[in-house]
């Protein structure tokens, strides 16, 4: 039975759409990024080499946590042991990456942007998605986008983590305080981009004040409100940023730890 | 200077109907409300067509201008190409009554389905008071002049059909939220009412009600996603839930 916009008794129009601009311009290209984002983040995670040098270390493997972290790359010790699948040492990439993924996925923007993309529900506005059925987010596995808050709260965890990696890339590669590189910079830039993600998200809006329903009873929870608000108009923007922010940190990382390019050290 | 307009104008009723060509005169200036007025009165007398304030203020005149939800009064002429042909149809979310006239009633059996302000039982006229700051959150809400475009456009009941039984639409998540944040509120199971019997849990904000909104209403940054939140305090949040309990504060999971 016909549904959706070609239901019974609505205006009897044979397009899925009449929209004349090119509205698969959006989803596509948010496709090719995330995508291309995926294939380098899945290939990195389980290269397990390359992401340490002093005193720079990539976000994707930080905070390293197994045994099989390279020598000083542990910032809160080696808690997990190595382990060996297949003959292949599991990558500390692997223990830690999902609490970062975990937080994309459920935020409130990137969900927007793979559920039009990616699962085309629906592919923009106006245009007839191909689904025959949906339930949102009403049952598993999508019921889960409601975990996103304990996410964010992990997420702040690996800020700080992130933070610290900024602050101890001000030595040089004997771990000299006092030094600054390109490097630096770089890890700085990451972290900057990430607390600003962070704290332009709809929960921490939400945690701050948005729960509230006096405003005027608490006033200093109202102000964290204003200002969050103000970063969430943003969010998107930040999500992208932070994004790109961290896959060109690691690939800093990577050309630096494979020689491929030095650390210019501006002091 | 006068140009010449191409339209594709849909005419027909719920059993059938199609798009007709139209050629007529555009004045510099004009809205696309304004050209339908013309063919009405000069070529197709019979054109259904439902308006009123041309002012962009009463959301009569909702229908869909190459393919996009619009206000007909709100949209320029001048914002297409001078060879391009603007087609005209009724919103395709709603059953048509007749060309571009849609039947628009499901949306006030949603409405009555949200239980209106519960004041405090010993508040007497004349004595509620609210602050400033809690009044602004929820005046952005009442900028909504029931155009209904957000429920054209939301793909939840646009391209499902079957889920206008579950599902009240962007329009009334702004409506719950609005009253869920009223300081003087007294009802409390505002959020689980949204998630279970106005189906708050199939909106995958998408924000294409964001998109389309005449009045620039943040439907889902404003009243969508705080309402998700909203529910995950009160159904998905097993620490509230513990501190709820442990503290003996119900209000941490109110519903």
């Amino acid at each position: 039975m016909a549904t959706g916009v070609f239901s019974e008794g609505r205006a009897k129009i044979a397009e899925r759409t009449l929209r004349t601009d090119r509205w698969w311009l959006q989803p596509l290209i948010t496709f090719g990024v995330l995508f291309s984002f995926i294939i380098y983040a899945t290939w990195r995670a389980f290269e397990n080499n390359y992401y340490f040098i002093e005193p720079l270390i990539s976000p994707f493997y930080s905070p390293c946590l197994s045994q099989s972290c390279a020598p000083g790359s542990s910032l809160l010790g080696h808690l997990f042991p190595i382990i060996h699948i297949w003959g292949m040492t599991f990558s500390p990439a692997l223990f830690i990456l999902i609490f970062p993924l975990g937080f994309r996925m459920t935020c409130y923007y990137y969900r927007k942007a793979y559920y039009r993309s990616f699962w085309m529900s629906p592919p923009a506005c106006a245009v007839a998605e191909p689904h025959s059925k949906y339930t949102g987010e009403t049952r598993a596995p999508l019921i889960l986008q409601n975990a996103h808050r304990w996410f964010f709260y992990a997420g702040l965890v690996f800020n700080v983590l992130l933070t610290i990696d900024a602050v101890l890339a001000f030595r040089d590669k004997h771990n000299n305080w006092g030094h600054m590189s390109v490097g630096t910079l770089v890890l700085l830039a990451n972290a900057t981009f990430l607390w600003f993600y962070s704290l332009s998200c709809h929960t921490c809006r939400h945690t701050v004040g948005g729960r509230l329903r006096n405003f005027s009873k608490h006033p200093m929870r109202y102000k964290a409100w204003t200002v969050v608000s103000k970063l969430n108009h943003y969010h998107q923007q930040f999500a992208w940023i932070s994004l790109v922010g961290v896959w060109l940190t690691d690939i800093y990382v990577r050309e630096v730890a494979t020689h491929a390019i030095s650390n210019w050290y501006f002091f | 200077m006068a140009r010449t307009l191409k339209l594709r104008i849909w005419r027909g009723d719920d059993t059938n109907g199609a798009l007709q060509d139209v050629t007529v005169d555009a004045n510099p200036g004009e809205v696309v409300l304004d050209i339908i007025h013309r063919v009405q009165a000069t070529q197709m007398g019979d054109l259904a067509v439902r308006w009123n304030c041309k002012a962009g203020k009463c959301g009569s005149c909702s229908m869909e201008i190459n393919g996009r939800p619009r206000l007909a009064c709100m949209t320029q002429v001048s914002a297409y190409g001078e060879d391009e042909t603007i087609t005209i149809t009724p919103l395709r979310a709603f059953p048509v009554i007749k060309d571009l006239v849609t039947d628009v009633s499901f949306n006030y059996k949603k409405a009555m389905e949200i239980p209106s302000v519960e004041m405090p039982a010993d508040l007497k006229p004349g004595e509620a008071r609210m602050q400033q700051v809690d009044v602004e959150r929820s005046q952005e809400f009442r900028k909504c002049i029931e155009c209904f475009l957000c429920q054209d456009t939301c793909h939840v009941i646009r391209d499902h059909e079957e889920n206008k039984k579950s599902f009240a639409g962007p329009r009334f998540f702004i409506r719950i939220a609005e009253l869920d944040m009223h300081p003087l509120d007294m009802l409390r199971n505002r959020k689980k009412q949204a998630q279970e019997e106005h189906g708050l849990g199939m909106c995958n904000i998408t924000k294409c009600c964001t998109e389309v909104c005449p009045e620039h209403i943040r439907i889902t940054d404003n009243a969508i996603i705080p309402m998700k939140e909203r529910v995950v305090d009160t159904k998905y949040d097993p620490i509230r839930w513990l501190g709820s309990k442990i503290l003996k504060r119900e209000d941490l999971i109110q519903n």
